[in-house]
């Protein structure tokens, strides 16, 4: 890595040191609200009070997908572009994404025991989830193989980008798999029209989620910037002894 | 296009003599099958309704086995320098060594499958649909892993990395594949729909694995 | 408050439990890579060497 890469990070490290905290409070303002909204939403008629399940399941479902596409743009603006943040970017998005999608199946996984009578359907919308999960733990592996820091990022976004084409047709043939296999007993989750006095606490949760991600991802970006500084320091001293 | 038709037949040779790996590759798939109902019990008539499964299964299983090495090989003896320095482009070259690939490791597997399916109770009418599902479906899996074995070179590393990053991968693959050979044998589901959609998932990563491949390799050895 | 969840109580606690540990452990783990990422450099810094030290170093050797 040139010296001269320093220049944007450095920039970007002041940046995030201005910006994480008000973002880390934002977050915790918006959790308060988002789950005082939600012990308070009356209960859905027909699951009961386990529709609560939904404000952490639902939210972290949609960070799950968001997350690949935010490693999915910065993968475009590692190959494309070749911006140093970029890989920084999408190596530090894949943990965060991989717990929000932890978080995602957990909580699925409880909510199906009283409304399924099982831990586990091989439900479409599950099984999509887990295969996401799965892909992340790829991606993770990836890095943990390559040492080369850029070079992990570049083959790191030509796997995201495979799995962003991927993840509609993985989305699509487990639909189609699951009708055909589609037990009797199973209700499908998520009515198609959900109350608005069980909306507005879901969307503020889907907020408090986002922020929290934001106020994450920055600071593992952070991080990651620090790692480079020191791994960059450390060859610069190995290559100063050996001259 | 006579370059590419020469790769072509370097590596099915070289795959095909003593040692290249497609041999075995088949002997793995047989064992594999033969080792499912040790685990499952021989319950003939539970075989017979999960037999398309478990030689879809050891299909995947033996083409990844032979995948790690594709172009591992190549790297190792330097070819591959020589293939990125000729004027034909990298993708080609990476689409003609898969072809090979499956030629002399997939196309075994789907004539020795009907032999296997008997073993397995599999109703005699089925067979060639379930040859035909695999013909249609391996190209694909053979695909997907071309994208695999050339991310396992550029990070050189191989084995198991290879396996985690292409088997999520080829669920879509699995599960059309599968279903097209239920649809015959069980199913009133009828096979037209998924053998398309199976024929389309083999066409589509013939085209998108080469170039993500070709890229790998690209981005790997700079 | 428990009694208000109705008859599965348990497992929406659970859930949120289990939301918040996993929350709770990404949170530490990127504080923990963090404070360790800044002992390192700040024990390199103590020893002399630095960014300027080094990039004076390295034109040196270039010039």
């Amino acid at each position: 890595m040139p010296i001269s890469d320093f220049a944007n990070p450095s920039k970007f490290l002041t940046l995030v040191s201005r910006v994480l905290p008000w973002l880390a409070v934002a977050a915790v303002i918006a959790f308060a609200i988002g789950l005082t909204q939600a012990m308070q939403a009356p209960d859905d008629y027909q699951q009961g009070a386990t529709v609560k399940i939904m404000y952490l399941h639902v939210p972290s479902a949609w960070l799950s997908m968001g997350i690949w596409a935010v490693m999915s743009i910065a993968a475009l603006g590692t190959l494309v572009w070749r911006h140093p943040l970029a890989d920084v970017a999408g190596k530090a998005a894949a943990p965060i994404g991989a717990a929000f999608t932890l978080i995602c199946l957990i909580t699925g996984s409880l909510w199906g025991r009283p409304m399924w009578g099982t831990y586990w359907v091989w439900d479409a919308r599950l099984t999509s989830v887990f295969v996401l999960f799965l892909m992340y733990l790829g991606v993770i592996a990836l890095y943990w193989t390559a040492e080369e820091p850029s070079r992990a990022a570049r083959l790191a976004a030509i796997l995201t980008l495979v799995g962003a084409i991927n993840l509609p047709v993985v989305k699509f043939s487990v639909d189609w798999w699951n009708t055909l296999h589609q037990p009797a007993s199973v209700i499908r989750m998520g009515a198609p029209t959900i109350d608005p006095s069980l909306l507005k606490p879901l969307l503020m949760m889907a907020v408090a989620y986002f922020l929290l991600f934001a106020a994450l991802h920055l600071a593992a970006m952070r991080n990651e910037i620090l790692r480079r500084r020191v791994r960059t320091l450390r060859l610069m001293q190995a290559n100063e002894a050996a001259s | 296009m006579s370059a590419l038709a020469a790769l072509y037949w370097r590596d099915l040779r070289l795959a095909v003599r003593a040692g290249g790996g497609a041999a075995i590759a088949a002997l793995f798939f047989l064992i594999v099958v033969a080792l499912v109902p040790f685990a499952v019990g021989p319950d003939l008539a539970l075989l017979s309704r999960i037999g398309p499964a478990i030689l879809w299964l050891g299909a995947l299983l033996a083409s990844l086995l032979t995948l790690d090495r594709l172009i591992a090989v190549d790297a190792e003896d330097g070819s591959l320098d020589l293939l990125m320095m000729t004027p034909m482009p990298l993708e080609a070259a990476l689409a003609a060594k898969a072809l090979a690939h499956w030629t002399s490791t997939c196309l075994p597997l789907v004539i020795l499958s009907p032999v296997l399916a008997l073993l397995l109770n599999v109703e005699f009418s089925a067979m060639p649909a379930i040859a035909l599902t695999l013909a249609a479906g391996t190209p694909a899996l053979t695909f997907i892993g071309l994208i695999g074995a050339a991310l396992s070179v550029a990070l050189r590393r191989g084995g198991v990395l290879l396996a985690v990053l292409v088997l999520p991968f080829t669920i879509p693959v699995l599960i059309f594949g599968v279903a097209a050979a239920n649809a015959v044998i069980v199913g009133p589901a009828p096979f037209g729909p998924p053998f398309t959609i199976l024929c389309a998932l083999s066409l589509a990563s013939a085209v998108i694995a080469p170039v993500a491949a070709a890229a790998a390799i690209r981005h790997g050895l700079e | 408050m428990m009694a208000s969840l109705g008859p599965h109580a348990g497992f929406i606690v659970g859930a949120y439990l289990a939301a918040l540990i996993v929350t709770l452990a990404v949170i530490v783990w990127v504080w923990l890579d963090y404070r360790r990422q800044r002992r390192i450099l700040a024990d390199l810094d103590a020893r002399g060497i630095t960014r300027r030290s080094l990039r004076q170093g390295v034109s040196e050797s270039l010039s």
